[in-house]
């Protein structure tokens, strides 16, 4: 499987989307499309952000690589597919801002993987606060580009809590990579420094439930 | 020579030939607490002239730094070409939704005529109020957006990076419209009074893209816009990394280099030594919960790491202090760089390869 990851992961690299289909393709005619998407492809997509997170490779290249992969897996495993991934209810969004990158690649990171989520766009506190209590989402995972929509993730915090809300908020972005105890400050359960930390971080924080 | 009291526009020059003057220059880029020091809301703030000349003037005198910055806000150029911008409370107004919803959209994009466009010309008229009230004693920096930056906010960031893929005569088209609004708009701060204009490039940092996707972008877009520009320009890079494409940026024209808290600020400097001076790199999120103490100690650090021989000015490492910076870590900051930051540095131990 090891060659079949770094094949897979150039491919990515040089943005050869015919090359990557290929290697699927090929894959998957022996082992079952689950086996590829774990094993493969989130393994290629975990060394990518790897590879942002010392500088080696780009933001691009990290996005490029998930809306690739994002768009293969769907074909191997559409939304819905009963061979993805039995998971507690997740959605996403971007806090106070139009910015709205981070949250595609995570989306994509998770999609990729084979979990199915919300994803909710942009959303001020108190909106998201009544649709995640509506829709009893377990884990949501926030994306924010400034500091003061970080600090934003503290007033919902304060109103999940007064509720008596149990949802874990996983947060990520820039402010966060520049300040690693930002996250704990905020009251969030978990910080990804990259968006391919995201599916060891649901994993960790459901206990290994998944 | 050092010795001497400089003015704040001595020492600047003297480090921008990469000898000591006689101290650590100081550029605290602040530009929201200029509302917090007049009493106002970031968005009335910004609303006259008068307001950003006022505070600019009160925070240099207050905190001692060597430079006026007459930046307002990123957007504010996406605002001169038709975009929202979004004010809050407690931070720098934001980009609201992009401007270019369709790729085909870049065919219609109209260059914002600077003379008449209002958003512009506080910035022109309050650069005109400083250089009338400060003369040439201190440099004042004007901004700008990188051409290769600035459809991070005229479209968002993933939409660009698929245009870079997908439609890449698009791509330079914008780039080329781009491009002569930067020229006109730096050289009219120029003209104005600004001393010198600081090109923010963060898409060119190795962070956002690929070095030989830059060597093929970014570079060529900064060669030939810095080209054009009538003055000294600063590259910065918004927190982004930047080392393995220094020696590049270096050919681009630029003076000096902006960098990232992420970096290690003494092999940055080696790397720049002779060619552009370092501006960098005390971590502005991180600084919001320093104590005194802790400034200090960083500023220490990042002189001991980068401040022999000049060639460095001290700042942070985004281009702008957060909103949320107490005013006593503010003061800490310029506490320790008027005690350590005096030539020659004694205390600094270890000064090899700086």
């Amino acid at each position: 499987m090891e060659t079949i990851v770094n094949e897979f992961m150039q491919a990515l690299l040089s943005l050869d989307r015919l090359a990557a289909k290929r290697i699927l393709e090929n894959t998957v005619k022996k082992v079952a499309p689950m086996k590829f998407v774990e094993e493969v492809v989130a393994v290629a997509l975990e060394r990518i952000g790897a590879g942002w997170q010392d500088g080696t490779l780009a933001l691009s290249q990290v996005y490029m690589a998930g809306r690739i992969c994002e768009n293969l897996v769907d074909e191997v495993l559409p939304p819905g597919d009963p061979d993805r991934k039995d998971q507690p209810k997740m959605a996403i969004c971007v806090l106070s801002d139009h910015h709205k990158l981070g949250k595609i690649i995570v989306y994509s990171v998770l999609r990729a993987g084979g979990f199915d989520l919300s994803d909710y766009g942009v959303m001020e506190v108190d909106d998201l606060f009544q649709r995640i209590q509506k829709e009893k989402i377990e884990i949501l995972l926030i994306s924010v580009l400034m500091l003061p929509s970080a600090l934003k993730i503290k007033l919902l915090k304060e109103k999940l809590t007064a509720s008596g809300i149990n949802i874990k908020l996983i947060v990520g972005g820039a402010p966060f990579r520049f300040d690693d105890r930002l996250w704990e400050a905020v009251g969030a359960d978990a910080m990804c420094k990259t968006a391919s930390d995201v599916i060891s971080v649901i994993k960790t924080i459901m206990g290994g439930k998944i | 020579m050092n010795a001497v009291q400089m003015t704040s526009m001595q020492r600047t020059l003297t480090t921008l030939g990469h000898r000591e003057p006689d101290r650590v220059p100081f550029f605290l880029l602040v530009t929201l607490h200029g509302a917090k020091e007049l009493g106002l809301s970031i968005n009335r703030y910004f609303s006259k002239p008068g307001h950003v000349v006022e505070g600019q003037l009160r925070l240099r005198a207050k905190y001692r730094s060597d430079c006026i910055y007459n930046f307002y806000y990123a957007p504010l150029e996406v605002e001169a070409w038709g975009g929202e911008v979004i004010y809050s409370d407690d931070g720098p107004p934001n980009s609201g939704e992009p401007l270019i919803k369709k790729f085909q959209d870049i065919k219609r994009l109209k260059l914002p005529d600077i003379g008449n466009t209002p958003c512009l010309e506080k910035v022109l008229a309050s650069a005109r109020m400083l250089k009338e009230k400060t003369k040439d004693e201190v440099p004042i920096i004007g901004v700008v957006m990188s051409p290769f930056s600035l459809p991070v906010m005229q479209m968002g960031f993933d939409r660009y990076f698929d245009l870079m893929v997908e439609a890449p005569d698009l791509f330079w088209d914008l780039m080329q419209i781009n491009e002569a609004f930067c020229v006109n708009w730096a050289n009219a701060q120029l003209k104005a009074g600004a001393t010198a204009i600081c090109y923010f490039d963060p898409l060119s940092s190795t962070t956002i893209t690929p070095k030989d996707l830059y060597l093929k972008t970014g570079f060529e877009i900064a060669k030939r816009t810095l080209a054009r520009i009538k003055g000294p320009t600063a590259t910065h890079m918004a927190s982004g990394r930047c080392l393995p494409v220094v020696s590049d940026i270096a050919k681009t024209g630029t003076a000096i280099i902006g960098v990232s808290s992420q970096e290690n600020i003494r092999e940055m400097k080696i790397a720049c030594k002779g060619k552009l001076t370092v501006l960098g790199n005390l971590n502005g999120i991180e600084m919001c919960r320093w104590t005194p103490a802790e400034a200090e100690a960083q500023v220490k650090h990042i002189l001991s790491g980068a401040g022999a021989g000049g060639g460095f000015i001290l700042s942070d490492n985004h281009g702008e202090i957060p909103f949320q910076v107490p005013d006593e870590v503010l003061m800490a900051l310029s506490e320790a760089v008027h005690t350590w930051g005096r030539y020659p540095l004694d205390w600094v131990t270890d000064e090899r390869g700086i």
